[in-house]
């Protein structure tokens, strides 16, 4: 017999008209960051916006986002608290401070159970912090959720970029869609890769140079949005997402 | 109620099933319930009542409840769940995602929290009966 959540994960997602997963091969390249901000410039563009933390064992857009004292709302499933008007789940409403140890499988049934109860309502954009690598999470939205685009973000690290490609390769053969690859934390400009990035015909967005004010910007969303890294990433956002998305 | 989220899936579920199988009719649909997720029943039932569109109006529900069971990767002990030694936010917690039990249950004998759910853990469907 089927598993009788993954009928209405589509359901619930029916009013989410963009969900952008961001992703990357390598831990601490700036996903959650990323993520978030992406969320945080998007809804003061005045779109409606939602943010998922899809990373179960290592959860940390709640404290770029401050948002301890937020609980979901019960009500026929569960509606996320909203907290700059935004939309925001991650399963640190109910791990809170605790360590959550979690197999494969376990991680399945978490993502499979949040997306089958969680209601997000009518959205523009829904944007996933994604866990690294090709592992269960990836696995697992790309077979419930056909609709996803990928926005890749990795350093300018050889060794980051060595995932990446594995990833966008991966990408193609599902034939999921890329959005666009972002080269965060470039401490040289001289060092980047843009060209092989572009040589691959994988679609460069931007890169976003290292900006050591975020750390003390995190858990201030005023703060952080005022960063010279939001400040590139808005202008990433304005200048490479597809015009469609904007409008 | 977040029962009423589970009775959907299990309408939506049940609807899909009988379009593969071409039925005409659906007279039962035989529901596990695992302890872990404390799902309750009465709700569940009512919430049923309530979403059941006119294909599964004569429907029959029979809900069973399973006992969550444990075991120990680390030292192969088996036990079972036991909602009675965990506080209400721990219970609420793991009722929401019954995979939060990894952090607020450990193995009784060696303490760790690396242990699979043998049985019991949410909502599944065991058995759809119809005609053709």
């Amino acid at each position: 017999m089927p598993d009788p959540r993954l009928s209405v994960i589509t359901q619930r997602l029916n009013n989410v008209s963009e969900i952008i997963a961001v992703s990357g091969g390598k831990g601490g390249v700036g996903k959650s960051l990323i993520a978030s901000t992406l969320a945080l410039i998007l809804t003061k563009k005045g779109y409606s916006v939602g943010l998922f933390d899809l990373d179960f064992t290592s959860p940390s857009t709640h404290l770029i986002l401050n948002t301890s004292g937020m609980f979901p709302k019960e009500e026929a499933g569960i509606l996320p608290p909203v907290i700059n008007d935004m939309k925001y789940m991650s399963i640190i409403h109910y791990s809170g401070e605790h360590t959550l140890p979690l197999r494969g499988e376990a991680i399945s049934n978490a993502l499979i159970e949040l997306f089958a109860i969680t209601r997000w309502g009518s959205l523009d954009y829904l944007i996933l912090d994604m866990p690294p690598g090709i592992t269960d999470v990836t696995l697992d939205l790309i077979r419930f959720i056909k609709t996803v685009r990928f926005l890749i973000i990795t350093t300018p690290s050889t060794l980051a970029f060595e995932t990446v490609k594995k990833l966008t390769s991966f990408l193609h053969l599902v034939q999921i869609p890329i959005l666009g690859i972002i080269e965060n934390m470039q401490l040289d400009q001289s060092v980047s890769l843009k060209q092989r990035i572009v040589d691959l015909a994988l679609p460069y967005s931007g890169t976003i140079s290292y900006d050591p004010a975020v750390e003390g910007a995190l858990g201030n969303i005023n703060k952080l949005l005022d960063t010279s890294f939001a400040e590139q990433l808005k202008k990433i956002v304005s200048t490479v997402f597809p015009r469609k998305l904007l409008t | 109620m977040h029962e009423w989220a589970l009775a959907e899936s299990i309408i939506s579920a049940s609807l899909e099933i009988a379009d593969k199988e071409e039925f005409t009719k659906i007279t039962e649909v035989k529901i596990k319930l695992g302890d872990l997720q404390q799902i309750e029943k009465n709700i569940l039932n009512f919430a049923l009542s309530q979403l059941t569109p006119s294909k599964l109006t004569k429907t029959k529900f029979t809900i069973e409840s399973l006992s969550a069971k444990f075991e120990c990767r680390v030292c192969s002990n088996t036990w079972f769940f036991n909602k009675g030694k965990l506080n209400p936010d721990k219970s609420e917690a793991i009722h929401f995602v019954p995979e939060l039990v990894h952090t607020y249950v450990t193995c009784p004998s060696c303490n760790s929290p690396d242990f699979s759910i043998l049985q019991g853990r949410g909502v599944w469907l065991d058995q759809i009966i119809g005609e053709k």
